[in-house]
């Protein structure tokens, strides 16, 4: 790792001014999985670092009167799956944060890091590939291997975004705060990504000196307030792995009729990918194998895969169609064995 | 010559409640990328003040500066859990935490498991039904062990196997080093448990 140097404000306005002060050339530490293992592999090389965790109050998880919860950047991913009335009320965000990495991740990683981690793509974190996203001409995977990459989304670059949370937050309708130089932004999460057609050089809307601050979850997308989440995973190493495909819906139920659903992908596009498709085909019907299935395929109806990721469009479907069905009690979907 | 900056200390390891918690040291100006800072690390019940750039991850300064070379050095990007050791009675990875973030925290590696000359259960337990075999992964899979065995002291097969899921092993095939975790934590109960009927010969009847 190349030498930076190390800086631990006291506060917020003393982490932007910092941020401010390194023009770009200073980098946010949270937990720094992520962030240190770029630095390892020198993707990115900051001449300074500025530790958020000095900051006081960031890692707090929070229910309002109203029922609402607000949940702190540096909240630890351990500490979200481990909340008692978290789970209870947001069993998706629960299960997400549950099944990112390993113990040793989830006690460091925090719910700010895994939003603003960078993507996975083995040609972005490779120091010999100068892709499009590090300011090269082309995205490798069209002309590589594509095996993990954007069935959705894609182009001019086919990561795709590698947060678990990210999918389970906004199926529960969350909102983000980002306090900058400029003041404060309070937007749904599901605006503060983008894709590779709009940006390049990185998947939010972060500018530098940005931080973000929460994440904020309406009662409403809860349980008491009527409304049932969940997030199924599927991984190719079962001990602890990226997802290949991730599915977060939340639906509002009237006996088994969908009255509202969200329905959110990871591990499928270059943001956390929002199917209004998959909801509106669900949405003003009970939910069985027939329309579950139907809605997984109006899901994945745009699919375009690349040469080697195929295999990523049944996985979604399949794991659309599970997760309307087990959100519904209306079992798995898969044949009896 | 590094310049070496004086900074006020605490005399006594603080119990902390996490890794976010440690706003008490935390350090008024920047530090310079060339320059030292005196670092106070608590590893097993020893205090040691060392001058250290903010570059060097716990991983490298427990191998290095310390000589405490049990913790392994594998992949250093998180994934094989060989560099786990235990912050503030957390297992976390060594090679992804800055030693500055670890000022006045206590710090357990494989070396601090054993009672002086009398090796942890979980050794004993590994040593004896041959959890180990080249051995590259075992002082993380045992720090990660205690850990989950503080927490939980009756761990089923599942619980063990989601502790030690950031471990990997190539040798053993995990078995052995499931049925050692489940061999520790039942003598934590009886002392001179014996082994699994399954364990000795494979299988239960
Ligand atoms: C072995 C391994 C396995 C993993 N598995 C998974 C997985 O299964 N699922 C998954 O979702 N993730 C996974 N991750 C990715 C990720 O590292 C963790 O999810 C974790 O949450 C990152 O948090 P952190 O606090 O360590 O982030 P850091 O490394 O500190 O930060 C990550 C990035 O976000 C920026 N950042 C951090 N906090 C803020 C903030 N408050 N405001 C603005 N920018 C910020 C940093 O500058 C950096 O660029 C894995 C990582 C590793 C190393
Ligand atoms: S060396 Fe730290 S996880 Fe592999
Ligand atoms: S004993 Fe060789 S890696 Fe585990």
């Amino acid at each position: 790792m190349r030498r930076f140097a190390f800086i631990e404000p006291p506060d917020l306005a003393a982490a932007t001014e910092a941020l401010a002060r390194g023009a770009g050339k200073a980098a946010i530490l949270a937990g720094g999985l992520d962030l240190l293992g770029e630095m390892k592999d020198r993707i990115i090389e900051p001449a300074a670092v500025v530790n958020l965790k000095t900051v006081r109050g960031l890692d707090a998880i929070r229910f309002e009167p109203d029922g609402s919860l607000r949940i702190g950047a540096l909240a630890t991913l351990a500490s979200v799956a481990a909340h008692p009335r978290l789970g209870r009320e947001y069993p998706a965000v629960a299960q997400a944060a549950q099944s990112v990495g390993s113990v040793e991740i989830r006690n460091v990683g925090t719910v700010g890091g895994n939003l603003c981690q960078r993507p996975r793509c083995w040609y972005y974190r490779s120091p010999l590939h100068k892709c499009l996203k590090k300011g090269g001409d082309v995205c490798f995977t069209t002309v590589g291997q594509s095996r993990y990459h954007a069935i959705l989304g894609g182009g001019p670059s086919y990561i795709v975004h590698p947060s678990d949370l990210a999918p389970a937050l906004i199926a529960c309708d969350a909102r983000i705060t980002v306090v900058g130089p400029d003041g404060t932004k309070d937007l749904p999460l599901e605006q503060f990504y983008v894709l590779p057609s709009v940006r390049l050089d990185h998947e939010t809307i972060l500018k530098p000196g940005e931080i973000v601050t929460e994440v904020s979850l309406p009662a409403s997308a809860s349980a008491d307030g009527g409304t049932r989440s969940r997030f199924l995973k599927f991984r190719e190493k079962d001990s602890f792995d990226f997802a290949l495909v991730s599915v977060a819906v939340a639906l509002r139920l009237q006996g088994n009729s969908c009255s509202a659903a969200r329905v959110v992908l990871g591990g499928v596009a270059p943001t956390p990918w929002r199917s209004k498709e998959a909801e509106s085909a669900i949405v003003d019907r009970s939910i069985g194998p027939r329309s579950a299935a139907k809605a997984a395929a109006a899901a994945l109806a745009d699919a375009s895969p690349m040469s080697h990721n195929e295999y990523k469009i049944p996985l979604a479907r399949t794991l659309i169609t599970r997760a309307l069905l087990e959100t519904a009690d209306q079992g798995t979907g898969l044949a009896p064995s | 010559m590094a310049r070496l900056v004086k900074r006020r200390v605490n005399a006594r390891p603080r119990r902390r409640a996490g890794i976010l918690a440690r706003q008490a040291g935390r350090r008024p100006g920047p530090v310079d990328p060339h320059r030292r800072v005196f670092l106070r690390l608590h590893v097993n019940g020893a205090d040691h003040t060392i001058a250290v750039a903010p570059h060097r991850t716990l991983l490298e300064i427990l191998r290095e500066d310390l000589g405490l070379t049990g913790t392994k050095h594998g992949c250093e990007l998180g994934e094989c859990g060989t560099c786990t050791v235990l912050l503030d009675g957390i297992p976390v990875l060594s090679c992804l935490a800055l030693g500055l973030e670890c000022d006045d925290r206590p710090v357990v590696t494989v070396e601090g498991l054993a009672d002086g000359p009398t090796p942890h259960p979980l050794q004993e337990a590994f040593t004896e039904l041959g959890a180990a075999q080249c051995g590259y992964c075992t002082p993380g899979i045992l720090c990660a062990a205690k850990a989950l065995l503080e927490a939980d002291p009756d761990p089923n097969r599942d619980a063990i196997r989601e502790a030690l899921s950031g471990n990997l092993c190539r040798c053993t095939g995990y078995i052995k080093i499931f049925e050692a975790v489940e061999l520790a934590a039942k003598r934590r109960r009886e002392p001179r448990a014996a082994p699994s009927r399954e364990t000795l010969f494979g299988r239960r009847d």
